[in-house]
């Protein structure tokens, strides 16, 4: 069983990022050059930078018409300097729910590490890009340390919410953007375990109860507070707050309470918000 | 789940909004027009299960047509496609069905193309995009769209399945994956052959005057 601690000692045995103990480790599982793999995640990053922008500025509404123009919303008020939380956790706020919305428009994004959980991770990488000054290579290496950390979970646990719940797939997202968040900010290694164990602990149990079985309520929304606990869990870990489980064995008990979750809530829209009188009503109308 | 790379984790680039009900059901269409081997000009699409039940506010529909107009799960025409496939003269009905023991994301293609071909490919999505075909015309197979694939319609007789292997070795390709089914002893076969590499023309056409063999289908890798 792979392990992401196995990574951290590497990285601090040799002095390197996590990203770079992982690229190294990809070039031999996938025999290619460290260019063509920078390429190909460079490919990732584009998309995803098209997908905010198109989200901030799109009036689109998804097919049910439950979803679309809320990222507008948000982003209003942050640029009239209103925002409650910050200009920061604002633009968060707003970006990831324009890749959630853009999602459920049928509009192009990048499946990170699904396309429910499209939101989380671009909205934090470029929050921090926009408040900080970050190269594209330092983004490019932070989406390796994310999506090594979803190779992790996604061998001892699972990404996908029909086998985990939404703790599989916001959760690991929010873990995955964690790590990434630390590592983009100059943390260590050590830290971008803790940042990732602290998001994914404060997801544990989320269940996945999508209204009518649809990619809309209530993911898109919890895209932008899975994207508020990642830089929650990112600013603990870069201060030197630890965690206590460390981050495989939190890993671990995701999978556990995945396989302990019924089904009727486990993206069956069997049970949670879906079978709520609104959820019902919402499904009788659209279907 | 079992091993997967850094680019399982972030991808595919799609179109929302579900891996498995849009960018796997565009994946679908597109290998059913790939069996078909022309473009289809007509078709029902039988839809099982959470197709069936979700399919609409996935874009299951629009999915399924774009990929049978030859669509990648990327491509942002996906939500317009209906509307392409009534320019380009495809027509085609949609139907829920009751499939059987199937998984839930399954569809059933009954497609007639342009030069006259008919086929009839059953196929589901089984998560995060990836598909496996089920069906065609009847025979049982696998094929999951991940390496280039033979589809040889042939007779059920000794060395039949050999001549082809024989082929193979001649031409360096190396099989991956094999499955051979029939109707009934000595009657029509199936052999599905999942290869490392593409198999090139010439071979195909040598294998096409093979005794025995009434059919060959090459599909590309997805």
């Amino acid at each position: 069983m792979s392990a992401y601690e196995d990574w951290v000692i590497e990285a601090e045995t040799k002095g390197l990022k996590i990203s770079e103990i992982i690229l190294q480790n990809q070039m031999e599982e996938l025999e290619q050059s460290e260019q063509v793999l920078f390429q190909r995640m460079n490919t990732n990053l584009k998309a995803m930078r098209e997908s905010v922008e198109a989200g901030l500025t799109s009036k689109r509404r998804s097919l049910s018409g439950l979803v679309g123009g809320d990222a507008e919303k948000v982003e209003e008020r942050r640029k009239r300097g209103e925002s409650l939380i910050g200009d920061q956790m604002s633009g968060a706020i707003a970006r990831a729910l324009a890749v959630a919305e853009v999602n459920a428009c049928m509009g192009k994004i990048v499946a990170a590490p699904t396309a429910g959980s499209c939101g989380v991770l671009p909205a934090v990488l470029f929050t921090i890009e926009a408040a900080r000054q970050v190269s594209e290579h330092e983004l490019l290496l932070a989406l390796f340390t994310a999506a090594g950390l979803g190779i992790i979970i996604a061998e001892r646990a699972s990404v996908s919410g029909a086998e985990g719940g939404c703790q599989a797939e916001i959760g690991s997202a929010a873990a995955m953007a964690a790590a990434a968040a630390v590592e983009l900010a100059g943390g260590s290694p050590r830290q971008t375990a803790d940042a990732a164990a602290i998001a994914m602990k404060s997801m544990l149990g989320l269940v996945c109860d999508p209204v009518a079985g649809l990619v809309e309520v209530p993911c898109v929304k919890r895209n932008a507070t899975g994207a508020m606990i990642a830089l929650v869990a990112a600013e603990m870990a870069l201060s030197g707050v630890e965690s206590a489980i460390p981050i495989d064995e939190v890993i671990d008990a995701m999978g556990n309470i995945g396989k302990q979750m019924p089904c009727a809530l486990k993206e069956t829209a069997q049970g949670g918000l879906a079978v709520t009188p609104t959820g019902r009503r919402i499904q009788v109308d659209f279907l | 789940m079992g091993k997967s790379n850094v680019f399982d984790l972030l991808g595919p680039i799609m179109v929302g909004p579900s891996s498995s009900h849009t960018a796997g059901a565009v994946r679908l269409g597109a290998m059913a027009r790939r069996i078909l081997g022309e473009e289809p000009i007509q078709g029902t699409v039988l839809l099982h299960g959470s197709f069936a039940k979700t399919g609409k506010g996935h874009g299951t529909d629009l999915a399924l047509v774009a990929g049978l107009l030859g669509m990648a799960p990327d491509d942002e025409r996906i939500p317009t496609s209906l509307m392409i496939a009534k320019e380009c003269g495809l027509s085609l009905s949609f139907q829920t069905a009751d499939l059987g023991d199937v998984h839930p994301n399954t569809v059933k293609f009954d497609l007639l193309g342009k030069n006259g071909g008919h086929v009839v490919v059953v196929g589901s999505s089984i998560g995060g995009g990836s598909i496996v075909i089920r069906e065609i015309n009847d025979f049982h197979v696998e094929i999951r769209g991940d390496y280039p694939t033979l589809v040889i319609l042939h007779q059920d007789l000794p060395g039949v399945v050999a001549q082809v292997t024989l082929l193979l070795t001649t031409a360096q390709i190396n099989i991956a994956r094999m499955l051979v089914s029939r109707e009934k002893r000595g009657a029509r076969a199936l052999m599905i052959l999942e290869t490392d590499q593409k198999i090139d023309d010439a071979s195909l056409d040598l294998m096409r005057k093979l005794p025995r063999i009434y059919q060959v289908l090459a599909i590309e890798q997805l």
